[in-house]
C-alpha cells in the first residue's frame, strides 16, 4: 500500500483573499499531504464534486468573507446528499467563537482562527485522519 | 451493493474510490483491473506535454468543453510533481478547469508522480483503464512540466500533442531529440505574444525534414487557449490523427506495443515484490557480512539468491 492523504484546499464564496491558504497549502505538502488546491470563487458544488472525483480524506476551507454560517452547512448538506459524510470538513477564516460551536455541532471539524500555526493544522489532521475510513467491500 | 457493482451503474463516488484502489496498490488492485480490463479499449486517449506554464491545463480546460458540447464523456488525468524530500504534493491543474467540475459527463483526478521520474505517475496508466472501463469516450491526460526527456506519455496514449509556447524559441534546437519526437500534432500556444509565428516557421524547417508525402505531416496549429481561439482547429487535427492512425493500422500496432511494456511492468512489479517478500533484511545483512569479509562476491551471492526463489 501506498497511500497517502490527500486534502481538497478551496475557496468558496466570493472573497479573494487566499495568501492564507496558499501558507496552509504548502505547509501541508512539506508535511508530506497529497493536497489538491481548486483556487478561488468556489461553490459548495464545485468543492463537493471536487472531492469526490478526488477522492480526498478531508476538505479545508478558508472563509474570510464572513458567509460561514452559510458555506460550510451547504458543503455538509451536499456531501450528505453524496453519502461521503467520511469527508472530514475543517476551516479557518475570521470566525467568532459562538458561530465556531454552532458549526462544530453540525459536524464540522476544527475551525482555526487567526494565530493558528501551521503546526496545529497538520498535528490536528494527522490526529483526524488516522483511523482512517472504513473500507467497502470491492467485489 | 459493492463499489464494483456501482461502478457499472456509472456511480462516480465508485469510480474514484476505486482509482484510489489502483493508485495505492491496494491488495486487491490488479484483480479490480483484471475484472473490469474486459471493458476498456474503448476510449481514445490523448496525451498533452509540454514545458511548465506552457498552457497544458488550460488546453484540456478548453477541449474537453468543445469534447463535452459534442455529445462525448470525458475523462482527465492531470499529473504534478510529487516532492522527492517530503512525498507532499501540490496539485493545482484544477483551477484551470474550475468551470469543468461541475459539467455532466466530465471526471476529473489529480495524480501526484510518487517518485516516477518519466512525466507520469506511477499508475497513471491504470487510471485510465479505468476512466476507459467506465465508459468515457475520450480521455485526456495531462503530464508535468516536462524538460526534454520525460516520454512516458506516449506509452499511455494514442495522440500525442506537445505545447510550446514562443519563448521556447531558442531551446527548440536543443529539444530536436526526445519531445520533438514524440509529438504527433504541434501546438503552440499564447499565440498572441510576440515570437509567436518565429516559433512557428522555426517548427516548421524541422519538421520538414521529418515529413514525408503521404504520410502524417505532423502539423503545427497555434493556440489562444486562455481565449478559446484555435481550440476548434486543434479538435480538427486530433480527430485526422486518430483517422489517420486507425485507417493505416498504426493504432492497432501502436496498441499492442503498449500491451508489451505493460506486461513487463506487471511482470517487473511481481518479481519485485516476490523478492522483497523472499529476502529479510536478516538475510541481506548476513550477506553483507559475507561479502564484506572476502567470503563471497556479490555477483554470485545475487545469483544462488535467484537460484533459491525458484521461479
Amino acid at each position: 500500500m501506498r497511500k497517502k492523504y490527500r486534502i481538497l484546499l478551496a475557496k468558496p464564496g466570493l472573497d479573494g483573499h487566499d495568501r492564507g491558504i496558499k501558507v496552509v497549502a504548502a505547509a501541508l505538502r512539506d508535511a508530506g499531504f497529497e493536497v489538491i488546491y481548486t483556487g478561488l470563487r468556489q461553490t459548495a458544488e464545485m468543492i463537493v464534486e471536487a472531492a469526490i472525483q478526488e477522492d480526498v480524506d478531508a476538505i479545508g476551507m478558508s472563509i474570510l468573507s464572513g458567509a460561514h454560517m452559510t458555506l460550510f452547512p451547504a458543503v455538509l448538506d451536499l456531501l450528505k446528499k453524496r453519502k461521503c459524510e467520511h469527508i472530514l470538513v475543517f476551516g479557518g477564516g475570521i470566525i467568532p467563537d459562538e458561530d465556531i460551536s454552532k458549526l462544530e455541532k453540525k459536524g464540522v471539524g476544527k475551525l482555526f482562527t487567526p494565530g493558528a500555526t501551521t503546526g496545529e493544522i497538520i498535528e490536528y489532521l494527522k490526529k483526524a485522519l488516522k483511523e482512517g475510513r472504513k473500507e467497502e467491500a470491492v467485489f | 451493493m459493492s463499489l464494483l457493482d456501482r461502478f457499472l451503474q456509472k456511480d462516480e463516488v465508485a469510480l474514484s474510490r476505486l482509482i484510489s484502489y489502483v493508485e495505492n496498490q491496494a491488495p486487491d488492485y490488479r484483480k479490480i483491473l483484471s475484472s473490469l480490463y474486459s471493458r476498456t479499449g474503448k476510449a481514445y486517449r490523448v496525451g498533452i506535454t509540454g514545458p511548465p506554464g506552457a498552457g497544458k491545463s488550460t488546453l484540456v480546460d478548453k477541449l474537453s468543453c468543445d469534447l463535452i458540447q459534442n455529445g462525448n464523456e470525458v475523462g482527465i488525468i492531470a499529473v504534478d510533481p510529487s516532492s522527492p524530500f517530503t512525498g507532499g504534493a501540490l496539485l493545482g491543474d484544477r483551477i484551470r478547469m474550475q468551470d469543468l467540475t461541475t459539467k455532466k459527463g466530465i471526471f476529473i483526478r489529480s495524480m501526484a508522480t510518487r517518485g516516477s521520474l518519466g512525466g507520469l505517475a506511477f499508475a497513471t496508466k491504470e487510471v485510465s483503464l479505468l476512466l476507459d472501463a467506465f465508459g468515457k469516450d475520450f480521455i485526456l491526460i495531462e503530464t508535468v512540466g516536462v524538460g526534454q526527456i520525460e516520454l512516458d506519455i506516449v506509452d499511455a496514449c494514442d495522440t500525442t500533442l506537445v505545447v510550446f509556447v514562443p519563448e521556447s524559441g531558442d531551446s527548440i534546437q536543443a529539444m530536436k531529440a526526445g519531445l520533438m519526437e514524440i509529438a504527433d500534432i504541434f501546438v503552440v500556444n499564447k499565440a498572441d505574444r510576440e515570437g509567436a509565428n518565429r516559433i512557428v516557421s522555426e517548427l516548421d524547417m524541422i519538421l520538414d525534414v521529418r515529413r514525408k508525402k503521404g504520410e502524417w505531416n505532423y502539423p503545427i496549429v497555434s493556440t489562444e487557449a486562455v481565449n478559446n481561439k484555435g481550440i476548434d482547429d486543434l479538435l480538427k487535427k486530433i480527430k485526422e490523427h486518430r483517422k489517420y492512425i486507425t485507417e493505416n493500422h498504426l493504432l492497432e500496432k501502436h496498441r499492442k506495443e503498449q500491451i508489451k511494456s505493460e506486461l513487463k511492468k506487471i511482470m517487473e512489479l511481481k518479481l519485485k515484490e516476490l523478492l522483497e517478500k523472499n529476502l529479510s533484511d536478516a538475510n541481506l545483512d548476513q550477506l553483507a557480512e559475507k561479502v564484506y569479509s572476502g567470503q563471497e562476491d556479490p555477483y554470485s551471492a545475487g545469483e544462488k539468491i535467484l537460484e533459491n526463489l525458484n521461479l
